[in-house]
């Protein structure tokens, strides 16, 4: 049963990334779209070349979201549902829905929220064409290193709870996945190529839209395939009500 | 949701079984690969780097890699 369930789980967390990946299209739709708009108003209205127009911008921002989106939804479903397979059992006592969730939490810091401190996302006319490679490489470095050490930290407080107990190697472990992340900010190049007069408003709440389009993402996700591996895991009816289970042993 | 009330008797829940290293990685390996396939094409085909030549790709997704906050150009 066992290479049979991880097949199960993948599916079901490639699929649970695709709903997840609606939801977060919903919101990077109204909420992201407006200041992408916004943003190539003012790229337009300060460029004199005009470049010629490959894909429409009504393309660009419905057909070609959606796709971009669900993609990244989906991909990242199926790596995470791999990564709940081998954290089930093993990060500590929780249920299929409750490591789930935690998962979907933990891999929202390492894989977004952390590189996003850094290098948070840019609309159109932030950043300078010529240093693309570079800040494609810091970036995807930074996402590697991230989670890297979220694993790392992970391995490293479970190795410490015998001794310690679970609260302490807990918070060793956080702490010591915030220092060396804490180095790393200090230590990886700086990058600020926003244009001195682009407004200020537009940024701000351009990159509060990519971070709620995140949250949706993996608190969608999170939740979803949690009741999906709850299911593949524990098939039997898992909500009997809490008076009539008394003598039911499992 | 009674499970945070500690005790030591049968109240507490099971560990869900582990699902064997060996069975697991021939999935993450094989599956693994092909997603971060897809995140690249969605993160940075055409940008830093390209397999396709040309720019439709960038241009397809380009609104997408903006607010999933990849560097776009």
């Amino acid at each position: 049963m066992n290479s049979a369930t991880v097949r199960n789980l993948l599916v079901r967390g490639m699929l649970a990334g695709l709903a997840a990946g609606v939801l977060a299209l919903v919101v990077a739709y109204f909420l992201g779209e407006p200041n992408v708009d916004k943003a190539i108003g003012f790229e337009d209205a300060h460029s004199h070349e005009h470049e010629m127009e490959i894909v429409s911008r009504s393309l660009q921002s419905t057909a070609g979201l959606a796709t971009g989106v669900l993609i990244y939804g989906v991909a990242f479903g199926g790596i995470a549902a791999l990564a709940f397979c081998f954290a089930l059992g093993r990060v500590g006592r929780f249920s299929p829905r409750a490591t789930a969730l935690l998962l979907s939490g933990c891999a929202l810091l390492a894989v977004y929220v952390v590189p996003f401190l850094k290098y948070p996302a840019n609309p159109p006319a932030v950043g300078n064409p010529d240093t693309i490679g570079k800040r494609t490489t810091l970036y995807f470095l930074m996402m590697v290193l991230s989670v890297l050490l979220a694993v790392a930290a992970t391995i490293l407080g479970k190795r410490l709870a015998p001794s310690l107990g679970t609260w302490y190697a807990t918070v060793v472990a956080l702490a010591a996945f915030a220092l060396v992340i804490g180095l790393a900010y200090a230590f990886l190049p700086v990058i600020n190529e926003v244009p001195a007069d682009f407004p200020a408003t537009v940024l701000w709440r351009f990159r509060l839209s990519a971070l709620a389009i995140q949250i949706t993402l993996w608190g969608g996700f999170g939740l979803a395939f949690g009741e999906l591996a709850e299911r593949v895991l524990n098939p039997k009816p898992a909500r009997v009500p809490a008076g009539t289970a008394v003598a039911a042993p499992r | 949701m009674a499970q945070h009330v500690a005790q030591p008797t049968a109240t507490t829940p099971a560990l869900p079984a582990k699902l064997p290293i060996g069975a697991i990685v021939p999935w993450a390996v094989f599956f693994g690969i092909l997603m971060l396939v897809l995140l690249y094409f969605v993160g940075a085909e055409q940008g830093a780097t390209s397999v396709v030549s040309g720019s439709d790709v960038h241009e397809w997704v380009h609104d997408a890699r903006h607010l999933l906050g990849f560097p776009c150009h």
